[in-house]
């Protein structure tokens, strides 16, 4: 007679954690990525969300791999280097009732892929869109990313000269409705950040700096563990209160903004230090380009805009998917190809 | 006597289109077989254009070589139109060009269109347009067509909205029928008269017609990135998109269309479309053939559906994007890198880019794969006439997809298990409410249940499945149409619009040298049987093909036995323009050394 297991915890729609778990992680130990899919897990199994709702999408990379990595029990596509915007973007046409999300690395976003990541950021793409940014290609052994830092180091000495791609003020400049940074070593504030991007209709583009253990993490490097610690400056100490959520908390003060998300979730901001607001696309853009010259890693919510038409509202798509159409919706009647007939006759 | 050709030079821009559009149905409306070919230069404005009309009392309606009936409306080409002649042709010409002055065995209409054009257009910048319409009206005259016909040919191009343009225009061509009438002596044999060939026929471009297909196809998603010559089957289609699928009950749209930032992302966004279970397709020319590459072979080996039309342009790189070509037939087979191979299809006339856009999404479906649809410029942006469309009877054919209820009944799901013996695993679709639904689609190495591998056996065992589905594509495919003749012992094949001047060339070919052919014509890649059966009964069998290379007759090549191989001969053509009968006849008549 064994003992009885301890009870499972269960979320809201009564399952526990497994359906959310995806297979054994093959990235190293220690990389930042495997964190960021942990917390994947625990926003979706926290948030209740069905697993087969979800639409798990990606490029190629180390950081693309990762969807194999959570929500087993949600389609997944590991699709083409630079190019899940595309692929996504074709995917939510079809079926607009998907979760999307997007994981993506700084070589598929800000070098391959830039076009893309821009053309959807216009297109406003309702889906959340996770950059795992750190600095490298760690595939292809440690080459420098575009999003590598003027001066960083590479390990055999060699000091980046290039300017970086900030993948958050194009995002802000270009159309996505709400952007976020983040650190993979801050479990709560990226577990805030994503629950935040999940309730938000609209794109959400959250560039999360990941460390790379295996080539960039060393003395030198400005995306290695050490460095990001010293140099994060988090805008807002964040709260998420779910739509569900029965405990009502007590009204904020002057310091707390609120924002009330797309499915009846909240998000709490407390402004630490400074005063940000991020409804101000250019105070936004600003502060980024600030941040950027003091060598600053800024995280929390960097922007927000609701209520902008999404791809599917611009498209004046039907509310059903278009997956679901059946044929009677889909092929028009004899009557109408005899009209087309007729007016070419 | 109804067998003739006309040739229409003018300047791009000049809003000649109408006109040679007009002229066009008035002789289709007199029951006369009919084609317009658009000879335009890529350019928006300013250079020179030729619009041929082929009449033709027997069908033949694929482009002739030899021009009888000269427009000469563009001073910078009219010496060279007119030396390109043969003699006894006739010339139309605007007067101050003086162009009885280079030849004198050819029959000259001089018409002052200037003079004519300033009592029927008193505003002078609406001139340079409406004078064109003058060439109709003394064509008319001369060929004897029905103004009636030309009316009423001229309003429906206008109509009902642009009534005053219309009658502005049929001032413009009455006055050169009347000019004609009091000054031009018809000298040449050339004329138009009834006849009762086109009755329930229609006037439509391909790419219209491929656009219809896939609306009645049920495509749901589609994206595009403009290139010529396929721009106009998505313009055509988001015309028709608009009324034929506006959901009646709330006005929203049953589909959606996009216009991508390029190729790639156009490809890459019907591959997520079709991941995800709707029918979804993109249109482009080979050089967006080029950027789809890495896609294409995503999708075949990911086994993803995806419908793309390829009207084909002459290549290489932006070679001459305004002419034909069927110049991507063997890089499509192979698309992509990796052993791949794709399905295509070969519509030749309006009423098969309609049928086979239908059988494309069907395809694309069954078999889980991207297939190309290979229509070319000649097709896709010409007028043609054509039999009007089918309302098509099957339903969809959605493929091996696996709801909640099957995924219950069933033990096991491995997404690229071959359950069934044909190739053909079963799929689930993202959304699918059932713990069993999910894999893992990669373009990476992968088992039977869509797990990453690099195991020897697991990519081999996939790779021979996927070569197994495509055999039993074969079976699926539309068949070729033969026309076989007991009496011969020579062969042609061809695909696609090749078939208006290899038809023809059957014709010269028995009437001039007395040799009997046989006929096959290639409706889909992969070949099937029929293909080598045909080859086998006969002695010498003839490729057509409009490329360098060969492509038809080299794709042959690699697939069939090779016993069959050495019965193989080429006849190519290209040069840019629709192929002509006379081309393959010549060719033909030399090779056969008769």
């Amino acid at each position: 007679m064994s003992a009885a297991a301890p009870p499972k915890k269960l979320n809201r729609i009564g399952l526990d954690i497994v359906p959310y778990r995806g297979a054994k992680t093959t990235l190293c130990a220690g990389c930042g990525h495997n964190s960021i899919s942990e917390r994947i897990v625990e926003v979706f199994f926290e948030l209740g969300i069905e697993p087969w709702r979800v639409a798990k999408l990606s490029g190629i990379g180390c950081s693309s791999k990762t969807p194999a990595y959570f929500l087993g029990q949600a389609h997944g596509f590991n699709s083409v280097h630079g190019r899940a915007p595309a692929v996504s973007t074709g995917a939510l046409l079809a079926n607009r009732n998907l979760i999307g999300i997007v994981v993506t690395g700084d070589g598929d976003t800000a070098s391959i892929g830039i076009g893309q990541f821009v053309h959807m950021l216009r297109r406003n793409v309702p889906l959340t869109y996770v950059i795992e940014n750190n600095g490298v290609y760690g595939l292809t052994k440690g080459q420098f990313s575009a999003t590598a830092d003027l001066g960083s180091k590479q390990k055999s000495g060699t000091v980046n000269e290039l300017p970086p791609i900030d993948c958050c003020l194009m995002a802000i400049e270009l159309g996505a409705t709400l952007v976020a940074r983040s650190f993979s070593g801050d479990k709560r504030q990226l577990s805030t950040i994503l629950k935040a991007c999940i309730s938000h209709r609209g794109l959400a583009v959250v560039d999360v700096i990941s460390p790379c253990v295996t080539f960039n993490d060393h003395e030198g490097s400005t995306k290695s563990y050490a460095f990001v610690k010293d140099h994060e400056i988090a805008l807002q100490e964040l709260d998420y209160i779910p739509f569900f959520a029965e405990i009502e908390l007590e009204m904020a003060d002057g310091q707390v903004q609120e924002i009330t998300l797309h499915d009846g979730s909240r998000l709490r901001l407390r402004k630490l230090g400074r005063d940000y607001d991020p409804h101000d696309k250019l105070g936004a853009i600003a502060a980024l380009h600030e941040a950027n010259q003091k060598q600053e890693v800024l995280t929390g919510i960097l922007y927000v805009e609701e209520g902008k038409p999404t791809l599917h509202e611009l498209l004046h798509l039907v509310d059903e998917p278009l997956v679901s159409l059946p044929l009677e919706k889909l092929r028009p009647g004899p009557e109408a190809l005899a009209m087309v007939m007729e007016e070419l006759r | 006597m109804n067998d003739f050709s006309i040739q229409v030079a003018t300047v791009n821009g000049s809003g000649s289109q109408t006109a040679n559009n007009v002229l066009m149905r008035s002789i289709f409306q007199m029951g006369v077989p009919v084609s317009g070919k658009n000879l335009f230069p890529s350019n928006i404005a300013g250079l020179p254009t030729w619009f041929t009309i082929r009449a033709n009392k027997d069908g033949w309606i694929g482009r002739k070589k030899e021009i009888d009936f000269l427009v000469a409306m563009n001073p910078e080409t009219a010496r060279e139109d007119v030396m390109n002649l043969d003699p006894g042709a006739a010339v139309v010409y605007d007067e101050p060009l003086r162009l009885d002055q280079v030849r004198n065995d050819l029959h000259f209409y001089p018409v002052p269109f200037d003079k004519l054009v300033v009592p029927v257009c008193p505003e002078a910048r609406l001139r340079k347009l409406v004078r064109n319409m003058i060439y109709d009206g003394v064509v008319a005259h001369l060929l004897g067509i029905d103004l009636e016909e030309m009316r009423k040919a001229l309003y429906k191009q206008f109509g009902p909205r642009k009534a005053k343009a219309a009658d502005l225009n049929w001032n413009a061509i009455l006055a050169g029928k009347r000019y004609a009438e009091e000054n031009l002596e018809k000298t040449d044999p050339f004329a138009i008269e009834r006849m009762e060939k086109t009755a329930g026929k229609i006037i439509i471009d391909g790419n219209a017609a491929a656009a219809l297909g896939c609306i009645f196809a049920g495509c749901t998603v589609v994206t595009w990135y403009p290139i010529t010559p396929s721009s106009s089957l998505i313009e055509s289609m988001i015309g028709y998109l608009k009324r034929l699928r506006t959901d009646k009950e709330t006005g929203k749209a049953t589909y959606a269309v996009l216009q991508a930032e390029d190729e790639l992302a156009a490809v890459g966004m019907v591959i997520g479309a079709a991941w995800a279970g709707a029918r979804a397709m993109t249109s482009t020319s080979g050089p967006g053939i080029s950027l789809m590459s890495e896609f294409v072979g995503l999708g075949y080996y990911a086994e993803v559906p995806a419908v793309i039309f390829d009207v084909q342009r002459v290549g290489p790189s932006t070679g001459l994007p305004t002419r034909t070509m069927q110049g991507d037939l063997l890089s499509n087979a192979v698309l992509s890198h990796g052993d791949t191979r794709h399905p295509m299809l070969f519509p030749s006339s309006p009423a098969e880019c309609f049928q086979m856009a239908m059988d494309a999404f069907d395809l694309a479906e069954m078999f889980q794969t991207p297939v190309f649809v290979m229509t070319d410029l000649d097709l896709g942006m010409n007028n043609w006439m054509a039999d009007p469309f089918e309302y098509p009877t099957r339903p969809f054919n959605r493929g091996k997809v696996l709801t909640a209820e099957d995924l219950d009944r069933i033990q096991e799901f491995a997404r690229y298990r071959d359950v069934d013996g044909d190739g053909i695993a079963y799929r689930t679709l993202p959304g699918t409410n059932h713990p069993k639904a999910a894999y893992f689609t990669r373009g990476s190495g992968h088992n039977e249940r869509a797990q990453y591998t690099e195991r020897e056996d697991d990519y081999i065992n996939n790779m021979d499945r996927l070569w197994r589905k495509f055999e039993t594509l074969r079976k699926h495919v539309p068949l070729p149409e033969i026309v076989e003749n007991d009496r011969a012992q020579v062969g042609l094949i061809c695909c696609g619009t090749s078939r208006y001047a290899v038809e023809e060339s059957r014709d010269q070919l028995l009437r001039e040298k007395k040799l009997e052919t046989s006929y096959l014509r290639l409706k889909a890649y992969p070949f099937t049987q029929e293909l080598e059966d045909f080859i086998a009964r006969h002695d010498r069998v003839y490729v057509v093909d409009q490329n360098r290379d060969a492509q038809l007759l080299a794709l042959m090549r690699l697939d069939l036995p090779a016993e069959l191989l050495g019965k193989l001969r080429s006849v190519r053509y290209y040069g840019g323009l629709p192929l002509d009968a006379r081309t393959v006849t010549d060719e033909i008549v030399f090779q056969e050394g008769l």
